[in-house]
């Protein structure tokens, strides 16, 4: 192998052996596979506060270390995915989710992009028919450019 | 000429929306907690670990309760316009110290100068949780029934103090 060749490998093989250093999470796995799923699911659905654009599963912010320890002994308490997310809305409101509860409050967050399809594919569709009713000029004609 | 016009005002619309945004702090989430009973809490108190501090405390006068910790920028600079407060306003200021040194929390104290009657400690951040903190200093007005009147997120100034606690301390006492 060239020094190259084995630099490349060398650099390939750390990178791989490091990938656990990037963990931010690094308690055990809950004992129950079923549990542990939930945890997984909660903790890419709860937003840090501290630092707004991570979930508390991304974050090494301390407040999001204390929501994981939180939310993992309710798990194990054997309360249900609903009434954690209940938990924690009383606690820090709408925004701590990512998906928000659909309500009168996130409805237009909800509908707006529903709202703009239907705008836009009506706007659309009017077009298309405007211009499909246009006459078809003669020197477009396929067929009358073969045969001239 | 609505066929001009229309995209014209959409588009005016919507930079208007985008403006009112830009002028908004996305760090600033409102608490649900605001108009609601104050949650429970018992923590050992940062003088005497021995005495607690709860939720029984607060009730009867209108209150202040403070998060801070000795790691937090925000709470030194804050930490003047608490002890004015305490001095003049009359207000009880309870402080609930998240996630600290106890021992380095109580220097703080006696070098800066204690605005507190009384402080909790948090030091596994479960009350704090349970109060929706997510970035301190954050400054709860609690009415003396113990409902949850106003949150302050960011350091407590004497403009702040005049122009949001004040107001909401009069209404609190006019729908009495």
């Amino acid at each position: 192998m060239t020094a190259r060749g084995l630099s490349i490998a060398l650099l390939v093989g750390l990178l791989l052996v490091a990938r656990p250093g990037l963990a931010i999470d690094t308690d055990p796995k809950l004992a129950d596979p079923v549990q542990q799923a939930t945890y997984e699911r909660l903790t890419s659905e709860v937003r840090c506060l501290v630092c707004q654009n991570q979930t508390i599963g991304d974050s090494s912010a301390p407040l999001a270390a204390d929501l994981r320890r939180e939310i993992r002994e309710m798990i194990e308490a054997g309360r249900s995915e609903e009434e954690i997310k209940v938990f924690l809305l009383e606690r820090y409101g709408d925004f701590v989710l990512y998906k928000p509860r659909f309500k009168p409050s996130t409805a237009a967050l909800w509908l707006a992009p529903l709202l703009l399809l239907l705008v836009g594919g009506l706007g659309l569709a009017r077009i298309i028919r405007r211009r499909a009713a246009l006459p078809v000029p003669a020197d477009d004609e396929p067929d009358a450019a073969k045969e001239g | 000429m609505w066929r001009f016009l229309l995209p014209v005002a959409i588009f005016g619309l919507l930079v208007a929306v985008f403006v009112l945004g830009l002028g908004k702090d996305p760090a600033l989430v409102p608490s649900p907690l605001i108009g609601r009973p104050a949650p429970e809490f018992t923590l050992p108190r940062l003088d005497d670990p021995a005495k607690t501090l709860s939720r029984g405390d607060l009730l009867g006068k209108t209150s202040l309760v403070n998060i801070w910790g000795t790691w937090c920028s925000g709470c030194r600079q804050e930490h003047d316009a608490l002890l004015a407060l305490a001095r003049d306003s009359g207000i009880p200021i309870y402080g609930i110290n998240w996630k600290d040194d106890p021992q380095l929390a109580r220097e703080w104290l006696a070098t800066l100068g204690n605005p507190y009657v009384a402080v909790g400690v948090d030091q596994d951040g479960r009350t704090a949780i349970d109060w929706g903190v997510y970035g301190a200093p954050e400054t709860f007005l609690i009415g003396p029934d113990g409902t949850v009147l106003y949150k302050h997120i960011a350091p407590i100034t004497l403009d702040v103090w005049r122009e949001q606690f004040l107001p909401r301390m009069a209404e609190a006492g006019a729908a009495k």
